[in-house]
C-alpha cells in the first residue's frame, strides 16, 4: 500500500477534481471570517447574484480592528466600525454564526476556533488571514487564503489549490526549563529563515513536540507561514482528544468514540516520504528573541546581532535596513537593550496557559518603571479564566494593564500602537517594520521572556530571575 | 472579479531591489479599513512612500520620476507575511499588471493570480542583470508573454522563461476568475459531498 504522510492523507480526502495541469478542486470543511478581508467577498458575491453555498460551514468573529477598550460601547473609528457593522449584516443575512463583541465566545478568530470546539482533526479549515495556520495543531489543514477565495469558499466551498509539498520538521529531546514552544519555533524560523518552507506544508513530529500542550501546540503551527510554510500540522493523539472532550462543538457520545477511532487514523505512515526534512535537538533550543524585522531573524537571548560578514549585494543592504529601522549594530549583545513596551496577546500567545506563564512569572514583582505592559486575551473565555483563576489580579498589582480581546497591538489596526522609535518586546508573530505601529521596533519572544523584560525592563533571559 | 485580460506587456520597471519586502510594508494594515475595493493604490507602500506628515520621501522609488511603468521588478521574498489581498489590491490599482521577482511568497503568488497581476519567478542572476540594466538606463523595456511564458529584456534580447500552470494562464488570458470555474462545477461538488457523508 502506498504510504502516506498525514497531509496527504487530509489533503486527498477533500479534492473534489484535479484540473489537469493545474491545481485541485479542493473542498473546505470549516471556515473562519472576520471584518477586514471578508467584506468585499460578500460584496462581489452580490454583484455575481450568488448565495452562501453552506452558512453552516462559516463562523465569523470581529478580531482585527476592534477596540480593546469599552467593547459594550459603539466603536468610535468610523471605519473599524463600518467593517464590523458589515459583518454583522452579512452573517445575519446569510444565516452565518457570528460571535460578535461581547458575546460570551468573541475572540481572536484561531483562539474562538479551537476552545468551541469548530477546529477538529481531519479538517480543512480555511480563513482569510495567514495565522489560520493555528488550526494545524489539531491534525487539521488549516491555512490562510485572500479574499478572492473567501468568496469561493462562500460561493462554493471549495477553492483552487495546488498540494503543496510536504515538509516534516522534527524535534527530539527534552526542552530545558524556561524554554517553550514560542522558542521552539522562533529557533526553527531562526535555523531555515522566512522564506526556507516556502511552497511546503510542514508536519512537526518528535518527542518535544509531542510534549507539548494544545496550547504550545497552537503557538508552533501558527508560526508556520512565518518561514513562508503554506501552513503546519501536528498529529492528533491524546492530548488532542482530552482537549476536545466535552468542547461545545465536538462530537458527543457514539460520534465522539466513532470520531476519534477516525482521529487515531490520522498520522503519517510509517516509510512515508517527505520532499525535505529538518531535525532538531530540543536540548540546543534556549530562550529566543528576534532583532530584526523579518520572523527568521531571531537570537539566542544571550546571543549577538549577527555580523556582516559574508553577506553582499542587496543581501547585506536588505541587512542593515533592518538593523538601521531597529536601531541596531551587527555585531551587539541584545541583553540589555532598553524596552518601551511589553504586549502579551495575540492568536501566537494569547491564550490562558500563556497568560498563566506571565501571571506565575510575575506574581508578588512590579514591572520596571519604563515599561508600559499590555496584556490581551484572546478571547472572552481566556479572559474569564483569568479572572476566575486570580491571574487578573496577580497581573494588575504588577503593573500590566488588562485590554478586551482582539488582535490589538498585534497589527496595531486599533489605537493599541506602539509609537514610534519605541521599542516592545512582543509575544506576537511578526516583527515587520510598523506592524506594530509607524515606526515601531517589534522584538519577538516567548511570555515568559516578555514578563522577564517588564520586571526588569531590558532584554534578559528569563531562566536569570526564575 | 473579471480583471483584464494578460497577453504581452511590454513596459518600463520599476526596481525594488530590498528583499523579504513583507505585505505589511505593500499595505499597512491601519489601510486595510474598507468594505469595498477602491483606492488601496495611494497606499502602496505607504510607510515607505511617505513620511509621517504625508509628505513623499524622496529616496523612495515610487516618488523617483525616472522610474514608472506596469512592471515591478522586485527583491527576494516578496509578499511575505499576512494573506491580505489588499496588497495585491494595491499593486493593481497603483497601475502593476505583473510583478517580477527571483522568489516570491506562497500565498501573495496565490492572490496575485486570483485577481490578475502576474507574478514571474526568474533565477537570482536574471534579476541581477535586470536590475542592472534598468539602473544603467531606466527607459530600459521588458516585455513580458505569457504565451510564450518568456520574459525579455528588450535592449539586449536577453530573456528567460518562467512557469504559469495551464490552468491560470488560461484564465490570465481570457481574464477569468476561479468562481467563474467553480461554480460550473457545482454538481460535481455536490457529488462529492454525497460521497462524504
Amino acid at each position: 500500500m502506498e504510504k502516506k504522510t498525514l497531509f496527504d492523507k487530509i489533503w486527498d480526502a477533500h479534492v473534489v477534481k484535479s484540473v489537469p495541469s493545474g491545481p485541485d478542486v479542493f473542498f473546505i470543511d470549516k471556515h473562519f471570517i472576520h471584518e477586514v478581508t471578508s467584506p468585499v467577498a460578500f460584496l462581489n458575491l452580490e454583484k455575481r447574484g450568488v448565495g452562501v453555498l453552506h452558512p453552516q460551514r462559516t463562523v465569523g468573529t470581529p478580531d482585527h480592528n476592534v477596540p480593546t477598550v469599552d467593547q459594550d460601547k459603539t466603536i468610535k473609528d468610523k471605519l473599524s466600525r463600518m467593517q464590523v457593522e458589515k459583518l454583522r449584516e452579512n452573517c445575519k443575512k446569510h444565516g452565518i454564526e457570528l460571535h460578535d463583541l461581547g458575546s460570551a465566545h468573541h475572540g481572536i478568530v484561531h483562539v474562538i476556533g479551537p476552545e468551541l470546539g469548530i477546529t477538529q482533526p481531519g479538517m480543512t479549515i480555511v480563513c482569510g488571514d495567514s495565522h489560520t495556520s493555528t488550526h494545524g495543531a489539531f491534525g487539521a489543514i488549516a491555512f490562510g487564503i485572500g479574499t478572492s477565495e473567501v468568496e469561493m469558499v462562500l460561493a462554493t466551498q471549495c477553492i483552487m489549490q495546488s498540494k503543496a509539498k510536504k515538509m516534516r520538521i522534527t524535534v527530539d529531546g527534552e526542552l530545558s526549563a524556561g524554554v517553550t514552544s514560542k522558542d521552539i519555533i522562533l529557533y526553527i524560523i531562526a535555523k531555515i529563515s522566512a522564506a526556507g518552507a516556502t511552497g511546503y506544508f510542514v508536519e512537526y513530529a518528535g518527542s518535544a513536540i509531542e510534549s507539548l500542550s494544545m496550547e504550545a501546540r497552537m503557538t508552533i503551527c501558527n508560526m508556520s507561514i512565518e518561514m513562508g510554510a503554506r501552513g503546519g500540522l501536528i498529529a492528533p493523539d491524546e492530548t488532542t482528544f482530552d482537549y476536545l472532550k466535552g468542547k461545545q462543538y465536538s462530537p458527543k457520545g457514539e460520534e465522539w468514540d466513532k470520531a476519534v477511532a477516525y482521529w487515531k487514523s490520522l498520522k503519517t505512515d510509517d516509510g512515508a516520504v517527505f520532499d525535505k526534512e529538518y531535525h532538531f535537538d530540543a536540548a540546543d533550543i534556549e530562550p529566543m528573541i528576534t532583532y530584526g524585522t523579518n520572523p527568521g531573524m531571531g537570537i539566542k537571548v544571550k546571543g549577538n546581532i549577527p555580523s556582516t560578514e559574508g553577506m553582499e549585494g542587496s543581501n547585506k543592504t536588505s541587512y542593515l535596513k533592518s538593523l538601521d529601522y531597529m536601531g541596531f549594530a551587527p555585531g551587539e549583545a541584545i541583553q540589555g537593550k532598553k524596552v518601551d513596551f511589553v504586549f502579551v496577546g495575540s492568536c501566537t500567545n494569547g491564550r490562558i496557559e500563556d497568560i498563566r506563564s506571565v501571571a506565575n512569572y510575575v506574581k508578588g514583582k512590579k514591572k520596571a518603571d519604563n515599561i508600559t505592559a499590555w496584556i490581551v486575551p484572546g478571547s472572552r473565555e481566556v479572559e474569564k479564566m483569568a479572572h476566575e483563576e486570580g491571574l487578573v489580579k496577580i497581573l494588575e498589582e504588577a503593573g500590566f494593564e488588562l485590554r478586551q480581546p482582539g488582535c490589538s497591538a498585534c497589527l496595531a489596526m486599533n489605537d493599541d500602537k506602539i509609537p514610534s522609535g519605541k521599542y516592545a518586546v512582543s509575544t506576537s508573530n511578526r516583527n515587520f517594520e510598523g506592524r506594530q505601529g509607524p515606526g515601531a521596533r517589534t522584538m519577538l519572544a516567548s511570555p515568559l521572556t516578555v514578563a522577564a523584560v517588564a520586571v526588569k525592563g531590558e532584554i534578559c533571559d528569563p531562566r536569570e530571575i526564575f | 472579479m473579471a480583471y483584464d485580460k494578460f497577453n504581452v506587456l511590454t513596459s518600463t520597471v520599476v526596481p525594488l531591489p530590498t528583499e523579504n519586502v513583507d505585505t505589511d510594508q505593500i499595505i499597512p494594515a491601519r489601510f486595510l479599513k474598507a468594505t469595498e475595493r477602491e483606492g488601496f493604490g495611494d497606499n502602496l507602500f505607504r510607510d515607505w512612500r511617505y513620511d509621517v506628515e504625508g509628505n513623499p520621501k524622496k529616496d523612495f522609488v515610487l516618488n523617483d520620476s525616472t522610474y514608472a511603468g506596469k512592471i515591478l521588478l522586485a527583491g527576494r521574498n516578496f509578499g511575505s507575511g499576512s494573506s491580505r489581498e489588499h496588497a495585491v489590491w494595491a499593486l493593481y490599482d497603483y497601475g502593476f499588471r505583473c510583478v517580477v521577482s527571483s522568489f516570491f511568497a506562497d500565498i501573495f503568488k496565490n492572490n496575485c493570480l486570483n485577481i490578475g497581476v502576474l507574478p514571474v519567478t526568474i533565477s537570482p542572476e536574471f534579476a541581477d542583470v535586470l536590475f542592472a540594466a534598468i539602473e544603467a538606463d531606466p527607459s530600459t523595456e521588458v516585455e513580458v508573454d505569457i504565451d510564450t511564458q518568456k520574459i525579455t529584456l528588450l535592449s539586449t534580447g536577453q530573456s528567460e522563461s518562467f512557469d504559469i500552470n495551464a490552468y491560470k494562464k488560461e484564465n490570465m488570458k481570457n481574464g477569468f476568475d476561479d468562481i467563474d470555474y467553480l461554480l460550473n462545477l457545482k454538481g460535481e461538488i455536490e457529488e462529492f459531498e454525497k460521497g462524504r457523508a
